[in-house]
C-alpha cells in the first residue's frame, strides 16, 4: 500500500510526458502495412476462383461462349442463369433443401454420438480403452471410395425392412459413418485439455457423471463442440460419392450431386448455370462459419486454472 | 462436521504402491494438515477421502459411517485444488451458487449464503466477472468461498497455496487460519511446506513412501521427532546431524564423542535414556536454533566448543553460521553481534538439552 501512494506522483509525471508521444511510432505503422501487403496475393489467390464463379454466373450465355471478350469480367449482367435453376432444374425446391436436411440431420447425429463417444474414451478408464480410440483412428482413415462398396449392401439390406434407397435417409444413415469418427477424433483431443479437477470439483458439488457432463464439460468444450459441427455440416454438404451412388432419383439428389448430373449433360456444360449453382450453394457455408466464428475464437475455457 | 477415521489404507495404481496402509484419527473440526515429499502419497490419500479414487484395501469413515462405496456427491465435502478448478464458464456467484443449486436450496437461502461466505472472504465487489478475469490470489478466494458455501461436514486443500507468489501465500495462510476460525470444520489440508503446516494445523501428519511417519501436535513434531526423516523435514534450516559414539563420562554420566578431540556432555537426566547405547555408532541431531555463540551463565546442559567459520548468512534478527566437523557441514543460529568475520574460530554454544539420538540402524529417534 505504502509503496503505491509513494510511486504515484512519479506515474503522474511520466504519463504526462507521455501523451506528448502518444501516437503509434512511424515504423510500427509501416511494419504494419508490410504485413497487409504480404497477405494480399494470398487472399488474391484464394478468392480468385469465387471470383470467377460470381462473375461467369452474372454473363449472358454469349459472352461467356466469345471467347475473344476477357472472362474476368462482364459488360452486362444478367440473372437468367439464376432464373434458369429456379424453373428448369429442382436446384432450390429439391437438391438445396435435401442437402440441409441431410446436412443436418447427419451432423446433429454424429455430433451427439461422437461427443458422448469421445467423452468416453478420454475420461472414462476401463479396459481396452487405448485400442478403442486407436480404432476410431483407423476408421477415420479407410477411404470413403473403398467403403462405399459394402456400404450398398448396407443400404439394400436396410431397404429391405424401410425403403430409404434413393431417399435422403440413405446418406442420413451413410454420412454419420465417416462423421463420428472424424468428430470423436477431434473431441477426443479437446477435452483432454480441459482438466480434470473442473470436472471432480464438479462431483463434489453433487454432480453425477452425467450432470457433470451437461453442465460443465460440455459447457467449456463449446469451441471445440461448433468446430465438430462445423466440420460435420460442411463435410456432408459437399459430399458426393456416396450422393451419387445411392441416389438416382433427381428430386432426391443433393446438391453436389443434382448440380453434377443435371447441368452437365455429355461435353455440354451450362457454365452459367453451374457457376450459379456453386455460389448459390456456398453461400450457405460462408454464412455458417461466419457466424461462428467469433464465438469459435472467444475462447471460453482460459482462465480455467491457475 | 465429522470425525474422519482412516482404517489399513491402501492405494495401488498399475505398478506404484502410493498409499500402503495407514491409519489416522480426524477429530471433529480439526484442522489436519498432511505434509511430506513429492509423491509420498499426500494427494492420493486426500483423493480417496473426497472418493474422486477408489479405495485398493482398508476403510474411510466420514461421521459414522464407512464411506468406501459412496460416491463424491453425495460424501458431502468440498475440496480445494492447487489450481482451482473453477468453472471458466460460470460467473463468481454462479461458481459458488452451483452446489447450492444442485441441492436444490431455495433461490433467497443460496443468495444469503453467497454474499456471506463472499462477506467473509473480501470478494463481493467480484461476484459478476468471471474467473479469467480474476487474479491467482482472487481465483483462490473463489475457490474457498465454493466451498464454504456448501458448509459441508469435510474440507480437503491440496496444495491450495502453491501456486501464489510468496508474499501473497503468507497473507493467505494467516487468512485460511481466521477463516478456519469462523467456519468450523473438519479440515483436512495437504501440502509439502512443513511452515505452512506448522502455522496452519492443530496436528501434523508426516508422509514418506506412502506410510505415516509421525502423528502429532506442531510442538510435538519440532520437539519431540520420532524418526530422523521427522526430524530432519520440519523445522527450516533444517537439523544437523552428526555421527557420533557414545561415550562414558566417569561418574555414571555419558558422553557423545563426534571427533578424537571434541566430546558433549549428555545431561543427566537423559543419561537413563541413553545408557543402553553406549559405546555404539550412533546419530546426534540438533537443532541450527540450539548452536548459538557463548552465552555466560547458561546454565546446566550447555556445553561449548570453537570452531571455524566458513559461510555467514545474515538474516537480520539472526545470522547463520556455518562450520564443519570431521567434514560435515554443520549449521548454527547466532546472534548477529557476536559473528565475526568469516574465517575464524568462534566459539559456540550447543544446548545439549534440545539434543537428539538417532539410531542409525532403523533411523528412530531414542
Ligand atoms: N493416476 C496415477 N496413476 C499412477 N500413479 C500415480 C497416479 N497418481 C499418483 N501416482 C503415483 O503415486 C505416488 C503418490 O502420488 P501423490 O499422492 O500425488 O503424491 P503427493 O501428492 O504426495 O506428491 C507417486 O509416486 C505418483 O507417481
Ligand atoms: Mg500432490
Amino acid at each position: 500500500m505504502s509503496s503505491d501512494t509513494a510511486t504515484m506522483p512519479a506515474m503522474a509525471k511520466s504519463e504526462r510526458t507521455s501523451l506528448a508521444l502518444n501516437r503509434t511510432p512511424m515504423w510500427r505503422q509501416r511494419k504494419k502495412l508490410a504485413n497487409y501487403l504480404a497477405l494480399l496475393p494470398y487472399i488474391a489467390f484464394a478468392l480468385f476462383p469465387f471470383y470467377i464463379m460470381v462473375i461467369t454466373s452474372l454473363k449472358s450465355n454469349q459472352e461467356i461462349n466469345n471467347l475473344s471478350k476477357s472472362p474476368f469480367w462482364a459488360t452486362g449482367i444478367t440473372t437468367d442463369h439464376y432464373v434458369y435453376l429456379a424453373q428448369n432444374t429442382g436446384f432450390f425446391d429439391h437438391w438445396l433443401l435435401n442437402t440441409v436436411i441431410v446436412a443436418t440431420v447427419s451432423t446433429v447425429i454424429s455430433v451427439s454420438v461422437g461427443t458422448l463417444g469421445a467423452y468416453a474414451l478420454a475420461r472414462l478408464r476401463f479396459r481396452g480403452v487405448e485400442m478403442f480410440g486407436v480404432a476410431v483412428f483407423i476408421t477415420y482413415l479407410v477411404p470413403q471410395s473403398l467403403l462405399f462398396i459394402p456400404l450398398i449392401n448396407v443400404v439394400n439390406a436396410v431397404d429391405s425392412v424401410v425403403p430409404i434407397r434413393d431417399t435422403y435417409w440413405s446418406l442420413i444413415l451413410t454420412y454419420p459413418t465417416f462423421l463420428i469418427p472424424f468428430v470423436m477424433w477431434l473431441l477426443m483431443g479437446y477435452f483432454r485439455t480441459i482438466p480434470v479437477e473442473v470436472e471432480e470439483c464438479a462431483y463434489l458439488d453433487g454432480c453425477s457423471r452425467l450432470s457433470a457432463l451437461f453442465r460443465v464439460v460440455l459447457p467449456m468444450a463449446m469451441p471445440g463442440i461448433i468446430c465438430a459441427v462445423l466440420f460435420s455440416y460442411t463435410l456432408s454438404w459437399n459430399e458426393f460419392l456416396y450422393s451419387l451412388v445411392f441416389i438416382q432419383d433427381q428430386a432426391a439428389k443433393t446438391l453436389s450431386v443434382g448440380v453434377f448430373t443435371e447441368l452437365i449433360r455429355g461435353d455440354i456444360y451450362y457454365w452459367g448455370s453451374l457457376m450459379a449453382a456453386c455460389f448459390t450453394g456456398a453461400i450457405p457455408i460462408v454464412v455458417l462459419y461466419s457466424f461462428f466464428m467469433d464465438y469459435y475464437v472467444s475462447g471460453l475455457t482460459s482462465g480455467a486454472i491457475k | 462436521m465429522a470425525a474422519i477415521e482412516l482404517r489399513d489404507l491402501w492405494k495401488r495404481y498399475d505398478r506404484v504402491e502410493a498409499v500402503q496402509g495407514i491409519n489416522l484419527d480426524i477429530r471433529h473440526n480439526e484442522f489436519i494438515a498432511l505434509v511430506g515429499p513429492s509423491g509420498c502419497g499426500k494427494t492420493t490419500t486426500l483423493r480417496m477421502i473426497a472418493g474422486l479414487e477408489d479405495i485398493t484395501a482398508g476403510e474411510i469413515r466420514v461421521g459414522d459411517r464407512v464411506v468406501n462405496e459412496v460416491p463424491p456427491k453425495d460424501r458431502d465435502i468440498a475440496m480445494v485444488f492447487q489450481n482451482y478448478a473453477l468453472y471458466p464458464h460460470m460467473t463468481v456467484y454462479d461458481n459458488m451458487a452451483f452446489g447450492l443449486k444442485l441441492r436444490k436450496t431455495s433461490k433467497a437461502e443460496i443468495d444469503r449464503r453467497v454474499r456471506d461466505a463472499a462477506d467473509i472472504l473480501n470478494i463481493g465487489e467480484l461476484l459478476d466477472r468471471r474467473p479469467k478475469q480474476l487474479s491467482g490470489g482472487q481465483r483462490q478466494r473463489v475457490a474457498m468461498g465454493r466451498a464454504i458455501v456448501r458448509n459441508p461436514q469435510v474440507f480437503l486443500f491440496d496444495e491450495p497455496l502453491s501456486n501464489l507468489d510468496a508474499k501473497l501465500r503468507v497473507q493467505m495462510r494467516t487468512e485460511i487460519k481466521k477463516i478456519h476460525r469462523r467456519v468450523r470444520t473438519t479440515v483436512v489440508y495437504v501440502t509439502h511446506d512443513q511452515i505452512e503446516a506448522m502455522t496452519l494445523a492443530d496436528r501434523i501428519v508426516v508422509m514418506n513412501f506412502g506410510l505415516i511417519e509421525q502423528v502429532g501436535t506442531p510442538d510435538e513434531m519440532y520437539n519431540a521427532p520420532k524418526t530422523r526423516f521427522v526430524a530432519s523435514f520440519i523445522g527450516s534450516p533444517s537439523m544437523n546431524f552428526l555421527p557420533c559414539r557414545v561415550v562414558s563420562g566417569g561418574n555414571g554420566s555419558l558422553a557423545l564423542r563426534l571427533t578424537d578431540k571434541l566430546s558433549l556432555a549428555v545431561p543427566p537426566e537423559r543419561a537413563a535414556r541413553y545408557r543402553s547405547h553406549l559405546d555404539r555408532e550412533m546419530v546426534f541431531g540438533i537443532r541450527p536454533e540450539h548452536i548459538s555463540d557463548r552465552r555466560p551463565n547458561a546454565g546446566s546442559g550447555f556445553e561449548e566448543f570453537e570452531a571455524g567459520m566458513e559461510v555467514v548468512e545474515p538474516m537480520g534478527i539472526d545470522t547463520m553460521v556455518f562450520f564443519s566437523i570431521d567434514g560435515i557441514e554443520i549449521c548454527a543460529r547466532a546472534r548477529p553481534r557476536a559473528v565475526g568475520p568469516v574465517g575464524e574460530a568462534m566459539p559456540f554454544t550447543v544446548d545439549m538439552n534440545e539434543m537428539h539420538l538417532i539410531d542409525p540402524a532403523n533411523d528412530r529417534v531414542v
